[in-house]
């Protein structure tokens, strides 16, 4: 079947274990005010591309994945597109190749059919990379538009799964990075059994422009990224 | 066998000069990792001081320290120097070029023009006898190039379609086997060469013979040049050397020899690192050198290589910016017999640039193969991530051409140690090229009418078929008269500023290769691709001249793995050394190309006009075979797999690639982007591609440097550049702009 994407990245090296090829779905629903990719939103937009195509064109890149690297499926929000990216890490799988999902589970529910159509995807998905933005229901809401139940819920299941995960938080000075909320995050991730690594991703404005370019107004133009001694601070907090 | 020789295995290299035979028969292979390694000592801190204290007033003096105007440097022209007299017990290994540190020689021999020029823009005023001697009793190299040109010739030099050709300078890249004066003894390899000279012809007197016996002659005196040279300073190298410190001693005299006595572009050391570990193993066992000695003498040594210079001319330092010399040395590589050839000593090597700091020179070349030892790889991908000062070239696609004991003979031409020569040859404008088959022969740029008088191309818009038809043609000029020029330029060389010295460190009977070079490769490409994929509209002056392009709709662009693009670049490359091959080479060279053109993509790119891809007139031309700035929109990996397509048997020149990766996207910390560089590495070799220069930093950094250059932490703050690596302080700004608006590989 066909997915909406957005881009691709040849070399990702920071989107989950060593070299990897990372492809960037199209739309989200999600509208956080640091957003880097803006123009990943729009749900419609983006180039029509074949899963096997897709898969195609990561393994030209084989030769530099060793032993650890693969093929990682961002966004926008991957999950928009569960089956697509089903079919794409079914085909991976039979190649052999590691395969991993960066998602913020906004779309996940709870239904039966839902939670069907998602433990298929997590049967061939050796890696599920989650970004908790905010522990707090309410600044959640504010940072990104949506409620943080379903992807807290997500989280309860990949660990009912035994699902290797990677928690990721953005820290950004003035908005994510309260003394409560970093301590309460830090407790909910001791919850998991299988997150194997808390990764903090500093907070850049490097995507402002493209807001810009999108006419869309930036809140953050006065936040800068955090000092050295602030993420060495959130790391303590969260303490995992 | 000979008291020196203690312990030494191996039969073949008894008798006839064979360092290939000692070295597999001697080396030891070293699996570990880089613990073992030591800090510098308190004489090398002290010697490294000093040493960057004069390099801190040779930069606030303009560049050049001090500059030698009454003495015509040789063998013998100077008594002994030392970095500095007071501190000369310090110094393990020892030799100048002239008497004082960072003081350049006076060399004449390529051209009196050039040298005075030389000193004059610096300030210094050559003795006027040498203009005398050198004008009305001696001939130059230089000189006896332009009594031959064709008027055809120089109007091609003129404007700038063929660049950078060595007609007023050494034609260097040619590595003499250093290695031999420290195995054999100066006494030895006069004795081999007497023989040769007694076999050399029937009694015939043909040219060839003649030539050939009159090289001989000056090759032995050379040889005995060398010996009077090292008595200066003490050592009697007659013999073959006894130790490893002997041995790294000895070794270094057969080089400075070569850079007392020529002013090549390239002046390279060559494949030293595993010969001499097998010195420094045998000393460690014998218990007559410890650890910390040995990695002093490696520092030492390689201190030498840091302080190599040559005066040269404003317009030389615009096409190789940054006082390179090319004091190429490389480690690592893999045997005949499948075991790889990393030893302990490839280690040192990689070390000093930890022990000293981030250095341009010597160029270390890791020669690479997925199959090197793990430990290996990472501690070269470490020392690249922290110093960016080396380069990797592809042991598993050069080994099959060049054998097992290869050397670098400039950035990244491989050449048989001690085996074979090169005739260096510069590089044609194929961007250009394009441009004079759109416009009938006419520079774009002066309108002259450079090449034969074609039929322009007169349509509105482009036609792919057309085009190429032109550029066909085009190129078949362009190939003889270059292939023309160098000849030329070689036969005088040869005559009149002959390399003796290194020759006499290389066999008599050489296998000799003719390098040409391409440049432009990228925008050639793309515009070709332009005109086949989207719509190009020329845009002509009142003569009728193309003199810009309006590019309508998209096209596929070399750099992003699109096989529509790719596929250009090879047929590209293919075609023009075809065109080559179809000519007589002096001396019956073998032909060879590169695609690399080091910082020279700046000038070649302000002599050259718009192009259809979108490159404005003026502006640089992208380095090497890099893709052009701003065309690769996939990311790293599939800018390497479009270059990894060109087949190296196509450009046994070399085919040059620099690529900078900021930190932040090659990993998360130290660990994570040696695990990344090394994948990088082990995909791109593994898919036949021949080289990469690696940065690791940001943007961020570069200006900053630009900005604030007497900031200390950028006194030694290396690039990699096209071939090289270089001071990025040292460049002009122009040029820094340049490296500053060049992909810096980061993700958002």
């Amino acid at each position: 079947m066909k997915g909406r994407i957005h881009s691709f990245e040849t070399f990702g090296s920071v989107d989950g274990p060593g070299v990897r090829f990372v492809v960037f779905m199209q739309g989200c629903r999600m509208r956080c005010r640091y957003c880097h990719n803006p123009d990943s939103w729009k749900i419609n937009a983006g180039e029509e591309f074949e899963a096997a195509d897709v898969a195609r064109r990561a393994l030209r890149y084989r030769a530099y994945w060793g032993k650890d690297g693969g093929v990682t499926v961002s966004g926008g929000e991957a999950l928009l597109q569960l089956q697509f990216v089903t079919e794409l890490f079914t085909i991976l799988k039979n190649e052999g190749v590691n395969t991993c999902l960066d998602t913020a589970a906004g779309p996940y529910e709870n239904t039966e059919a839902y939670q069907e159509a998602f433990d298929a995807l997590m049967a061939v998905t050796d890696l599920v990379m989650l970004d908790i933005k905010h522990i707090d229901p309410k600044q959640h809401r504010s940072l990104t538009g949506i409620s943080n139940e379903r992807i807290l819920k997500c989280a309860r299941h990949l660990d009912a799964l035994g699902k290797r995960m990677w928690i990721r938080h953005v820290l950004v000075p003035g908005l994510t990075d309260d003394e409560p909320s970093l301590r309460a995050l830090g407790n909910f991730v001791r919850t998991l059994r299988n997150v194997s690594r808390f990764e903090i991703l500093p907070y850049h404005s490097l995507g402002a422009y493209k807001w810009e370019a999108l006419k869309i107004p930036y809140t953050l133009k006065d936040t800068r990224p955090p000092s050295e001694e602030e993420i060495a601070r959130a790391r303590r907090l969260i303490g995992v | 066998m000979r008291e020196q020789w203690r312990g030494f295995r191996g039969t073949h290299w008894l008798d006839d000069i064979n360092v290939r035979d000692f070295i597999q028969h001697n080396y030891t292979a070293y699996d570990g990792d880089e613990s073992f390694l030591e800090g510098p000592t308190q004489a090398t801190d002290t010697l490294w001081g000093a040493l960057q204290e004069l390099q801190r007033q040779e930069r606030a003096k303009g560049g050049v320290l001090d500059m030698e105007t009454e003495v015509v440097s040789g063998l013998t022209a100077y008594g002994p120097g030392y970095i500095d007299e007071k501190l000369k017990d310090l110094e393990k290994v020892v030799g100048l070029q002239t008497d004082k540190p960072l003081k350049r020689a006076f060399m004449p021999y390529g051209g009196i023009k050039m040298a005075e020029e030389a000193c004059t823009t610096y300030g210094y005023t050559p003795n006027p006898k040498f203009h005398k001697i050198f004008t009305e009793y001696h001939k130059t190299h230089n000189q006896g190039v332009y009594d031959a040109y064709t008027p055809e010739m120089r109007l091609a030099r003129k404007n700038k379609i063929i660049t950078g050709l060595p007609d007023t300078y050494g034609r260097g890249r040619i590595v003499g086997d250093y290695r031999r004066v420290a195995l054999y003894g100066i006494d030895f390899l006069v004795a081999k060469k007497k023989e040769d000279f007694a076999n050399c012809g029937c009694g015939v007197m043909t040219d060839d013979v003649i030539r050939l016996r009159e090289e001989l002659a000056e090759q032995i005196r050379a040889l005995n040049g060398m010996k009077e040279m090292a008595k200066s300073y003490g050592f009697d190298i007659s013999a073959p050397a006894a130790n490893a410190r002997e041995a790294v001693q000895w070794l270094y005299f057969g080089y400075l020899a070569a850079i007392k006595t020529q002013n090549g572009a390239a002046m390279s050391v060559g494949r030293v690192s595993t010969f001499l570990d097998i010195y420094i193993s045998r000393d460690l066992q014998e218990g007559t050198l410890t650890e910390k000695e040995a990695q002093e003498l490696i520092d030492h040594l390689v201190m030498k290589f840091r302080m190599v210079k040559f005066a040269r001319i404003p317009s030389y330092n615009q096409l190789f910016s940054g006082d390179p010399v090319w004091a190429t040395l490389e480690v690592a590589g893999l045997g005949q017999d499948g075991r790889h050839m990393v030893t302990k000593n490839d280690f040192r090597f990689l070390h000093t640039l930890e022990n000293m700091g981030p250095s341009p020179e010597p160029n270390l070349t890791v020669l690479y193969s997925k199959r090197l030892p793990d430990a290996f790889r990472r501690y070269a991908a470490h020392i690249s991530v922290v110093s960016s000062s080396i380069q990797y070239e592809n042991d598993d696609v050069m080994r099959p051409v060049w054998g097992d004991d290869y050397s670098i003979c400039c950035c990244v031409s491989a050449t048989q140690t001690g085996k074979e020569m090169q005739f260096f040859g510069a590089r044609a404008n194929l961007a250009k090229a394009l441009l004079y088959a759109i416009n009938g022969g006419v520079d774009e740029k002066t309108f002259m009418q450079v090449a034969p008088a074609y039929r322009p191309i007169t349509s509105e818009y482009l036609d792919y078929d057309e085009l190429l038809k032109h550029y066909d043609v085009m190129l078949d000029w362009l190939a003889g008269l270059y292939v023309n020029v160098l000849n030329l330029i070689q036969y005088m060389h040869d005559k009149y500023y002959y390399e003796a010295a290194e020759m006499a460190l290389i066999d008599t009977d050489v296998r000799r290769t003719f390098a040409t070079g391409i440049a432009g490769f990228s925008h050639v490409v793309d515009s070709l691709s332009a005109v086949k994929f989207a719509r190009v509209k020329v845009l002509r002056n009142e003569q009728g001249i193309a003199t810009g392009f309006e590019t309508q709709g998209d096209f596929p662009r070399y750099g992003n793995d699109d096989d529509r693009a790719d596929e250009i670049a090879v047929k590209l490359l293919k075609t023009f050394l075809t065109k080559i091959k179809k000519h007589h080479t002096y001396r019956d060279s073998e032909p060879t190309t590169s695609i690399l053109t080091i910082t020279s993509n700046v000038v070649y790119g302000k002599a050259t006009g718009s192009m259809p891809d979108g490159r404005k007139a003026g502006e640089p031309l992208s380095p090497g075979a890099n893709p052009s700035y701003g065309a690769e929109k996939n990311g790293l990996l599939a800018s390497l797999n479009s270059v990894a397509k060109l087949p190296y048997e196509y450009a046994l020149d070399g085919i040059s690639n620099t690529q900078t990766i900021s930190p932040d996207a090659l990993g998360h910390d130290q660990g994570e982007r040696v695990s990344n560089l090394v994948n990088v590495m082990d995909g791109y070799f593994s898919q036949g591609a021949h080289h990469l220069n690696v940065n690791v930093f940001g943007t961020e950094k570069l200006v900053d440097a630009m900005e604030h250059p007497e900031k200390p932490e950028y006194a030694n703050f290396t690039i990699r550049v096209s071939g090289y690596a270089v001071k990025f302080i040292d460049l002009t700004r122009e040029q820094q702009l340049d490296v500053i608006s060049r992909t810096c590989h980061k993700q958002l």
